[in-house]
């Protein structure tokens, strides 16, 4: 069960207030018309399937009724933030992959001392 | 003057007009518990209901001077004027619920659209879609604690906030207009079921309708 903060409530909500609508940042090509297949093909039917950090987008479906997005660990399920629509992730797996590294190479450190 | 349709759904012929609750009182009765209930239930029935959208700022100016009252800005906030039959309530960014006394809320639609004119908004009068439950006495708040998924701890829940949640399975407006009352719009369609809830779910308080 998520619990879940709605950036437009300004508040925690539970997950029965809420609709999961698949990954975020999404865009529609300007000109569909001048699109290969495969690029048309790409936008409407291929999906990320990440085993780590998603953005996805949610619906606070009773609620505000607002669409936002959500950075979410597909592994460990753990919410890393929400945010508005047109905004950017503060949290990204490249973002996340750094801090691991140095974890790692401190670790290894702590192994040699 | 937007050129929107607009008509007063009240009408003067003599049709009956019955609360979405007419074939509940009917069904289920209105239990009294006497002196010993520790919950009101009372629906204020036919009142004027209003959904306002469009942007807080154009939507503040005219709701200030048609109706006197700020439009209330931040999330989940309710307000009201000194004798409480008026009210706004923040329901998301874009849009507000207006309640007033039944019969006003036409004259009162009428002049939001003067006041706001060729501002981009919408005004749609929903009274026939809504009913509003109020429910009263020391058992209030148990009996809202068994129904929803929301925290209404008086810590969460102060008087003058209201939210969009989950009662009983079934999509509600809770609102604490009050120290000891608490107000629910459901929908028309869900009035039946939710009335039901609350007489089973309030059989232990003892519950009072008032009709
Ligand atoms: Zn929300």
């Amino acid at each position: 069960m998520f619990y879940i903060y709605c950036p437009y409530c300004g508040e925690h909500r539970e997950e029965e207030e809420f609709h999961p609508k698949g990954q975020a940042h999404i865009e529609r090509p300007k000109e569909p018309e001048a699109c290969s297949d495969e690029e048309w093909g790409n936008y409407l039917f291929f999906r990320d399937n990440p085993r780590g950090v998603h953005h996805e987008m949610w619906v606070h479906a009773v609620g505000c009724r607002k669409f936002f997005n959500m950075t979410r660990h597909t592994v460990s399920y753990e919410i890393l933030e929400t945010y508005k629509m047109g905004e950017q992730p503060s949290i990204t797996a490249d973002s996340q992959a750094k801090p691991r590294e140095a974890a790692a190479v401190s670790q290894q450190e702590g192994v040699r001392a | 003057m937007s050129n929107a349709a607009t008509f007063d759904t009240r009408t003067d012929t003599a049709i009956p007009v019955e609360s979405p609750l007419a074939y509940s009182y009917r069904r289920s009765g209105a239990p009294q518990a006497g002196g010993s209930s520790r919950l009101q239930l009372r629906e204020r029935a036919m009142l004027g209901h209003l959904i306002l959208r469009g942007g807080a700022i154009v939507l503040d100016e005219a709701v200030r001077d048609v109706l006197g009252l700020n439009l209330p800005g931040r999330p989940q906030t309710l307000v009201q004027d000194a004798s409480g039959e008026r009210s706004i309530q923040w329901l998301s960014p874009d849009e507000w619920l207006v309640i007033v006394p039944g019969g006003e809320e036409f004259p009162l639609e009428t002049k939001l659209r003067e006041h706001l004119g060729s501002a981009h908004f919408a005004i749609s009068d929903v009274s026939g879609g809504q009913t509003l439950l109020e429910i009263s006495g020391e058992a209030a708040r148990e009996l809202l604690m068994k129904t929803v998924i929301y925290d209404v701890h008086p810590s969460n829940f102060p008087v003058g906030k209201g939210v969009t949640t989950v009662f009983a399975k079934a999509t509600t407006i809770i609102r604490r207009p009050s120290e000891d009352r608490w107000e629910l719009v459901v929908r028309r369609s869900f009035a039946d079921y939710c009335y039901r809830w609350l007489l089973d779910a309030g059989a232990e308080f003892g519950v009072n309708v008032q009709q």
